[in-house]
């Protein structure tokens, strides 16, 4: 499946990825507005920056998810077909054991849910991905071992 | 003689050992014929959802761990409500209560556990009750009235998850915890003190140090509860009284028989038992604990549904091992977001507690040769994961370790090598796609 990898040298920190991530999953389509007028989504993934290293993380949607194996409800799935990770946020209890056990700390709580990285399920590229001014994160195929 | 029906894998107990093990034989072998049989009567639920249940009559349908359709979409023959009574390990055979023989090629026992009720006066009265599965929740539910008072015996994860749904509910709770503390298994010294500090605010009641040493009836014998003595004479009045001191392997199957017990069932890193063609996994089984570096019950829900992957795998004929569990709680109740795992209350001074408090978050590693044998994160609990998979792959973290603790921890607190490995794209995998396209149009304002 494709993920998204970090060109860690590339990135400047900006922050951008964040902004459209967020922008993405709101529900209103114009930027000013999404921020200003609403309170906005959480971002799904995080930006580390210590100087002089930055990245952004997101869920890696593992081939072996810890976060599915250890979620008590049933409410984290691993799509069979497209492989994405996936939160019913209708089953989760926000129990947070998927977030003890995710190696990527990808997952947040978000009121009593928890909120993750659905790689923009349906569009062509992830926002994050396709609003990256620098070609810091790579949208890629892997071929699994 | 009944007539003996077969099945080529036969997996005793409906959870998460259960499910775990049906859904990777599942993945390896389409066609074999699987049951599962459960004496309760419905489809695999989430145990730990009982409390919600109990609170707010969060319905079976949400409940649910695998969609309705589960076991009728993978061909997983069920057999619910039904209780195995027997085993013949050397026949391969399984007596159900019904009276109906089962025959099996690998049997799996994911029986779970059992609450542990100690011998009590007055443990008859009505109103006594445990808390492990639905029908208990059913059952307290039945039983609360406006004035309902409860005690709660044992301040562990289950007394602790009763005690929020009674809350709920509106019932006075207090509970009685044996220990100087609550939760003191799962937490050190100072989030048990947190933790207590949230129950106390929502009201209830904490008497640590004493035990229940009777319960109450009117009339005495038989009657519903009235209240409870303590082994110091004092009297706590309640119509309620909840048994939430812990878990024991459910072991009545293999008593006596070839399957090696000892606290539970002794399983390898394939979770096969001592005896061919007999797997173990959950509760009720002494599985590989990578901190304690040999097998331990760690009665927790992913523990149970790993062992039971892995299990599945290898009755299915593709060989998996366990990399093992250990202890690990993950704490939501009255608000608290605390996870810990390993070892928090370390059983000598070999230890070094690397720890850092800020704004309401508390983060502490306990460090022994350069490892990480256990973690206790609460508050800001997100990086906590990070933290996890450091101890669980055993990585050595004495040059960092104070990076663990800090506000800022992240990916880039690790050393460059792992950071790399995690998030870059793998040099050794041929890249086929990587689209570049116009970022998309944006709306600014109006
Ligand atoms: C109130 C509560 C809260 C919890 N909270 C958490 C939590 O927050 N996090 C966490 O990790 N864990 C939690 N747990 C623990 C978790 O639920 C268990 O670790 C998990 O359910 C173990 O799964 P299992 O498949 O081994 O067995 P179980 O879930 O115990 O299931 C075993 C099944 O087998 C059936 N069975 C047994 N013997 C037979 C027989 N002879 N014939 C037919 N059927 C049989 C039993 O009836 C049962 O349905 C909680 C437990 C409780 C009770």
């Amino acid at each position: 499946m494709k993920r998204v990898y970090v060109n860690e040298p590339a990135c400047i920190g900006c922050r951008l990825c964040e902004v459209h991530c967020q922008f993405a999953h709101s529900s209103s389509k114009d930027l000013v507005k999404a921020f200003k007028k609403a309170a906005p989504p959480l971002p799904r993934l995080r930006v580390e920056v210590k100087k002089p290293v930055s990245f952004s993380v997101r869920c890696q949607h593992c081939d072996e998810p810890a976060c599915v194996y250890a979620c008590l409800t049933g409410a984290l799935t691993k799509d069979e077909k497209t492989g994405v990770v996936s939160v019913d946020t209708e089953k989760c209890m926000g129990c947070w054991t998927c977030i003890l056990v995710c190696p990527y700390a990808a997952i947040t709580r978000d009121g009593d849910k928890i909120s993750k990285c659905d790689l923009c399920t349906g569009k062509p590229l992830p926002s994050c991905v396709a609003n990256c001014p620098n070609e810091a994160l790579v949208y890629a195929e892997t071929r699994e071992s | 003689m009944a007539k003996t029906a077969r099945t080529k894998y036969l997996i005793i107990g409906n959870s998460a050992g259960g499910v775990g093990a049906a859904e990777a034989i599942r993945a390896v072998d389409k066609a074999g014929t699987v049951t599962i049989v459960s004496d309760e009567p419905y489809p695999a639920y989430s145990r730990p959802l009982i409390s919600e249940h109990l609170a707010e009559g969060c319905s079976l349908e949400r409940m649910l761990f695998r969609p309705a359709d589960f076991c009728e979409r993978h061909g997983i023959k069920t057999l619910l409500g039904q209780k195995v009574a027997s085993l013949s390990l050397d026949e391969h055979i399984a007596r159900v209560e019904t009276g109906q023989e089962i025959g099996w090629e690998k049997l799996l026992l994911a029986t779970g556990g059992k609450p542990i009720v100690p011998r009590m006066e007055g443990l008859e009265s009505k109103g006594v009750f445990t808390f492990t599965t639905l029908a208990d929740a059913k059952a307290i539910a039945q039983a609360i009235t406006p004035s309902s008072r409860a005690v709660v015996i044992g301040g562990g994860l289950i007394g602790v998850s009763v005690t929020e749904a009674l809350v709920k509910r509106g019932v006075g709770v207090t509970i009685v915890e044996m220990k100087d503390r609550i939760l003191n298994t799962i937490l050190d010294e100072e989030a048990s003190a947190l933790a207590a500090e949230a129950l106390s605010e929502h009201g209830v009641e904490i008497i640590t140090g004493h035990t229940v040493s009777k319960v109450n009836s009117r009339p005495a014998k038989g009657g519903s509860v009235s209240s409870v003595t303590l082994e110091n004479g004092r009297k706590l009045p309640c119509n309620l009284v909840v048994v939430a001191i812990g878990v024991v392997p459910r072991l009545d199957l293999v008593a006596g028989s070839d399957v090696r017990t000892n606290r539970g069932v002794i399983v390898d890193r394939h979770m096969a038992t001592s005896c061919r063609d007999v797997y173990a996994c959950g509760d009720v089984a002494e599985a590989y604990d990578f901190i304690a570096g040999e097998n331990r019950v760690t009665p927790v829900w992913p523990n149970a549904y790993l062992g039971g992957r892995v299990a599945g795998f290898n009755m299915a004929g593709a060989p998996a091992e366990y990399q093992g569990g250990t202890a690990m709680n993950s704490l939501k109740y009255f608000g608290l977001a605390i996870v810990s795992a390993g070892v928090t209350n370390p059983p000598d001074g070999s230890y070094e507690v690397v720890s850092n408090i800020y704004g309401s978050s508390c983060r502490k590693i306990w460090v022994k040769d350069g490892f990480i044998r256990g973690m206790l994160y609460s508050g800001e609990i997100e990086p906590a994961g990070i933290v996890f998979s450091l101890m669980r792959d055993m990585v050595n973290v004495d040059s960092f370790k104070e990076r663990l603790v800090a506000a800022d921890l992240g990916l880039s607190s690790l050393p460059e090598a792992l950071w790399r490995s995690r998030l870059s794209l793998p040099p050794s995998v041929p890249v086929t796609t990587i689209p570049v396209e116009e970022p998309e149009e944006v709306l600014v304002g109006e």
